[in-house]
């Protein structure tokens, strides 16, 4: 069994009014150095495979089928055995 | 040829389907029934609709998780053989994850949920979804969402104009197409697309919200009597 975490981030070059709307926060809190605010997805779940190959090809196909929007997210991951 | 049939596809947390199956059957008189996610006929339809609403309570992103649903693979096949597909705004969302339709939908611009009439300039007068309407600067029909926002890469916009594939823009009531007139932050205006075959459109707007004279603004119905018109003809 492993642990996968991934990690799905926004296109640098597409709009996050999310994070634009929080950085008008920090300005507001008087922190005048918090540039390029992003927010993006963190998902963790398990893989019950006792191959690690077997466990990273079904992450894989999870984040590029559902988790993440390929037109607008790329996407990293880690897997960590569970003993 | 008889009347088309209406299907309209109702997943956990739609909420404009019943309104929908009341403009088509209450005030046009049309044939329609429900189709729940879960089943896979599609009895007989000619016309897919996916209503408004928060699929599987938008989680993850707009449609991404609907996109899944059993129904979705008749309704692909469905597409990908001519059959009439209509998305409405969570519709289109679906429309878009599904890859039926080019693009994506993002937060709007301003973060807020936006409800309200809007104008839109029909850009492609020749659809299937638009042929007909005549005499018309612009139609009023109400919008209401938080991810309206449509973008897509350059490549895909010039395609999207190459092949006439946008259908609606955001305009002012007088027609003219300013970025004051656009609710939510969507690249070039654009409200409806339509994908190259001609037979799957997605708008956010609500058409079934604005059908009932009731209601004091009927301009969407012009949208289904035009579907219904050009099918016949």
């Amino acid at each position: 069994m492993f642990k996968a975490k991934v990690l799905i981030k926004r296109r640098k070059t597409i709009l996050d009014p999310q994070g634009k709307a929080v950085e008008i926060g920090a300005k507001h809190l008087g922190l005048g150095n918090i540039k390029n605010t992003r927010i993006d997805k963190y998902i963790e779940f398990n893989v019950d495979t006792k191959n690690k190959k077997a466990a990273e090809d079904e992450v894989n196909d999870y984040c590029k089928k559902l988790l993440a929007n390929p037109i607008m997210e790329d996407f990293e991951f880690t897997l960590e055995e569970i003993k | 040829m008889k009347q088309p049939k209406f299907g309209i596809v109702v997943f956990p947390g739609s909420n404009c389907d019943h309104d929908t199956y009341y403009v088509l059957r209450k005030i046009l008189d049309l044939d329609v029934i429900f189709l729940w996610h879960k089943q896979s006929a599609l009895e007989n339809c000619d016309v897919i609709i996916l209503p408004g609403g928060f699929s599987y309570g938008d989680y993850l992103r707009t449609g991404a998780i609907a996109r899944f649903s059993p129904i979705m693979n008749e309704v692909i096949k469905f597409a990908n053989k001519g059959g009439y597909i209509f998305g409405i705004c969570n519709g289109f969302q679906i429309l878009l994850e599904a890859g039926l339709l080019p693009g994506v939908m993002i937060r709007n611009e301003s973060l807020n949920f936006v409800c309200k009439d809007v104008y839109l300039k029909i850009e492609n007068k020749k659809t299937a979804f638009t042929k007909g309407i005549e005499g018309k600067n612009s139609l009023k029909i109400p919008i209401a969402h938080g991810e309206g926002n449509y973008f897509a890469d350059e490549r895909t916009l010039i395609e999207l104009e190459d092949n006439n594939q946008i259908v609606f823009k955001y305009c002012s009531n007088n027609g003219s197409i300013n970025s004051e007139a656009n609710p939510n932050g969507s690249i070039m205006n654009i409200a409806g697309i339509i994908n190259k075959q001609g037979n799957v459109m997605g708008m956010m707007p609500h058409p079934e919200r604005s059908s009932d004279s009731v209601l004091g603004k009927t301009d969407g119905s012009l949208i289904f009597k035009a579907l219904v018109n050009n099918i016949l003809n």
